[in-house]
């Protein structure tokens, strides 16, 4: 166990850094290492990873599930752990891998194993390395959405906003519905688009009630989703998400925002 | 009812822009889960309460023939008649010959969503016999000629001016210059004529929400006595139940009957809970002289077997609507059938045909909150999951669709060729977007574009930059 940060005994983390990250906002992943690190851990990022295999997996697809996270379960032997800047795809591994080899005798175990070591980035800092503090300055104030996954399969609530308390000039406020859907879903935002933007409209409605100049969160898909339609409608709030809050990491244009603004 | 299922989209469409409907919803969204919410913080004990009902409708599916012979039993040693019926046709059927004999010319009903399933109104009507809603919001739906919206709120979607409309339109015996304003003045007009309606009729119907095998009773639950004045009254009482209404003993009934009225009013009980044994006997003051219950299955024995089985727990409370995100944003009528909500998506493909409600089990993001509301634990996301892959296996999804998976996870098993072209394709679009941060239309993604903009990628992905710094694979 781990008391405070800069004293880990060096444990091997694998970076699951996720689709959307890579392609989209690698300065997530680079905060996630960057947190990682200063907490003792010497991060690897294999190449044999890409997705975890959610589109396949939530569009009824079995078999490229299977064979994804058979990819996944091969690329990340051997690691102490395996952590994730994303709850939704932290549970992917943790909760639907084992069900998706229980009948398979050869695959069973090793997707158990990587599930027991898998965990969402704030997660893993508080619960595993017991992190209490992080040393990072954001000067604004900020409001919270809990992830949809992450909350309901990984009871992530509190982990996040623990880490965020400790960050210097950082005030968090709740909105009503942070619990609620951002009406995201993944593939469902496409195949649904006026339902998931009339979602998404109530939903940063509410966000902005708390006259707060950020929204943070911990999944890149959820993010995208609602800052593309603070930016739709003007509005000046921006989003970030939660490992770049943690890491100080946020001289970066938010989420949505252009380098010339 | 014909289902409009397969046109999800335009359903849809509709929903969005009706103004009224949606005002309605947000009051939806709000009231049940507050009421919901206050009812739990009050009572500790809810979720011990919870694994019990769960435990108890296991065993109930575990032994369904057991309890449902035993039920028969029971109900006949009562002076009951009990009819089973596989499918809606022989449900709707069956009605009809008790309310032939019983020459009945007009039948009050209480509500019963197997009413609703079965189209037994349309049916009766069909034959010359006027069926007469006394459930005030069945009521209501009925003067509209809808089906509802909610299965526990069928008219949540209408606004007291379209009751007044309605009933000015239906009522035409009075004073068409009256005052309709108020509920209570709704209330009292509807009571009113519904009071002659009752007295009047031949035959009552009304629903379940559990039959007892230890008594052989039927139970209903509800909030305005209508029920019972529908099964008290008339000469016949017929129930319509489904066959996994059935629970073993009265102490299991209240078991369910804690966690369902908190579920979506909040009410500890709803106002009447009545249970009916049988027929009028010697020293009974009243009740009916015949004591009819249909046990339809329409479908669930096969769900007893299938993937489906734990939806068979539901106990129709209805909370599960009022918090999902989809019904509370497109409302009831969108879903295209009698159900709706994620109870609808899972139970719908099953009773009318998978292909022609592929969309429901689609139109869901995966949040997980009708999952963490339902008081019976029921895993509707799970079961979504499960069409999507029927649906996958039967090739309904859009040859579009299934092509755009397919190239994707082509790519995604490949890692070596994806981080290539993702990185060569992300760069690019990188350098596009990056300026300005955003893209406000891109032809690959207008269905996101048309209502959001869609943030831009940074430039470089994760992967090249990692490979770049020599970082540790
Ligand atoms: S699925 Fe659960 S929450 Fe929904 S109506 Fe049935 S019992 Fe209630």
């Amino acid at each position: 166990m781990v008391s405070t940060p800069n004293n880990a005994q060096s444990l091997n983390v694998g970076l699951f850094v996720t689709c959307l990250v890579d392609l989209f906002r690698p300065s997530i992943g680079f905060a996630t290492v960057k947190l990682l690190e200063d907490n003792g851990c010497i991060v690897s990022v294999p190449e044999n990873q890409t997705c975890c295999g959610q589109p396949a997996y939530n569009s009824g697809d079995q078999k490229n599930s299977i064979e994804i996270a058979k990819q996944v379960i091969s690329a990340f032997k051997g690691f102490d752990y395996v952590v994730l800047p994303s709850g939704s795809c932290a549970a992917m591994i943790s909760q639907h891998y084992p069900l998706l080899f229980k009948d398979d005798s050869q695959w069973e175990a090793p997707a158990k194993e990587l599930a027991t070591k898998t965990f969402e980035l704030t997660t893993f800092l508080t619960d595993i390395l017991k992190v209490e503090t992080v040393e990072a300055t954001f000067e604004q104030q900020a409001t919270y959405h809990d992830s949809c996954s992450g909350l309901r399969e990984l009871g992530i609530k509190n982990q996040p906003r623990k880490l965020l308390s400790s960050v210097k000039g950082l005030e968090l406020k709740e909105s009503k519905k942070a619990e609620e859907c951002c009406g995201f879903g993944g593939s469902f935002s496409v195949k649904y688009p006026k339902i998931s933007e009339r979602i998404v409209r109530d939903k940063i409605e509410d966000a902005q009630k708390t006259e707060t100049q950020t929204l943070i969160g911990g999944d890149l898909g959820c993010l995208m989703n609602m800052a593309g339609k603070l930016k739709r409608e003007n509005a000046p709030m921006e989003v970030r998400h939660v490992a770049e809050v943690l890491a100080g990491m946020t001289d970066v244009p938010a989420i949505g925002e252009g380098e010339d603004k | 009812m014909k289902p409009t299922s397969a046109n999800f989209y335009t359903n849809v469409d509709k929903a969005l822009v009706d103004k009224t409907l949606q005002k309605a919803l947000r009051k939806t969204a709000v009231g049940f889960p507050m009421l919901r919410a206050k009812a739990i913080d009050a009572l500790p004990e809810f979720d011990t309460l919870r694994d019990d009902a769960v435990t108890l409708k296991n065993d109930v599916l575990d032994n369904l023939d057991y309890y449902l012979e035993r039920f028969e039993t029971k109900a006949i040693e009562q002076g009951g008649q009990v009819h089973w019926c596989s499918d809606t046709q022989e449900a709707n059927e069956t009605v009809l010959k008790i309310c032939q004999a019983a020459n009945a010319k007009t039948v009050t009903k209480g509500k019963s969503m197997i009413g609703e399933e079965m189209g037994v109104n349309e049916y009766l009507e069909e034959h010359g016999i006027e069926p007469i809603e006394t459930d005030l919001g069945e009521y209501i739906i009925q003067l509209r000629n809808e089906p509802p919206s909610h299965i526990v709120g069928p008219a949540i979607h209408v606004p007291k001016e379209e009751v007044a409309e309605a009933f000015k339109e239906a009522h035409t015996e009075l004073d068409a210059e009256r005052s309709l304003e108020e509920p209570q003045e709704l209330l009292e007009e509807a009571r009113a004529i519904l009071r002659e309606k009752f007295i009047n009729a031949d035959v009552g119907i009304t629903g379940a929400n559990f039959l007892v095998a230890e008594t052989g009773s039927s139970a209903i639950v509800t909030n305005e006595g209508n029920g019972d004045l529908t099964q008290i009254l008339p000469r016949v009482h017929i129930v319509l139940a489904s066959i996994e209404k059935v629970v073993p003993t009265l102490e299991d009934a209240s078991t369910i009957l804690r966690v369902l009225a908190r579920s979506i009013t909040g009410q500890d009980l709803s106002v009447y809970t009545t249970f009916s044994t049988g027929p009028r006997r010697d020293d009974d003051i009243d009740g009916p002289e015949e004591f009819h219950v249909i046990l339809l299955d329409n479908g669930r024995s096969e769900m007893l077997g299938n993937e489906f089985r734990d939806m068979l727990r539901c106990i129709r409370c209805g909370s599960c609507l009022g918090h999902c995100p989809i019904y509370t944003t497109i409302g009831g009528h969108a879903y295209g059938w009698v159900y709706s909500g994620p109870m609808g998506k899972v139970l719908i493909p099953n009773l009318i045909g998978h292909e022609q409600s592929k969309h429901l089990p689609n139109a869901c993001t995966m949040c997980g909150k009708c999952e963490e509301v339902c008081p019976l634990r029921i895993p509707i996301p799970t079961m979504n999951r499960v069409w999507r892959g029927k649906e996958h296996e039967a090739k309904y999804s859009s040859r579009a669709s299934r092509i755009a998976l397919g190239f994707w996870a082509f790519m995604a098993k490949r890692p070596k060729l994806y981080h290539l072209l993702a990185g060569f394709k992300y760069s690019i679009l990188g350098k596009i977007g990056r300026k300005k941060g955003r893209f406000t239309s891109v032809p690959f993604a207008s269905a996101w574009t048309e209502g959001r903009d869609l943030p831009s990628p940074q430039g470089r992905t994760f992967q090249q930059q990692w490979s770049d710094r020599g970082g540790k694979r």
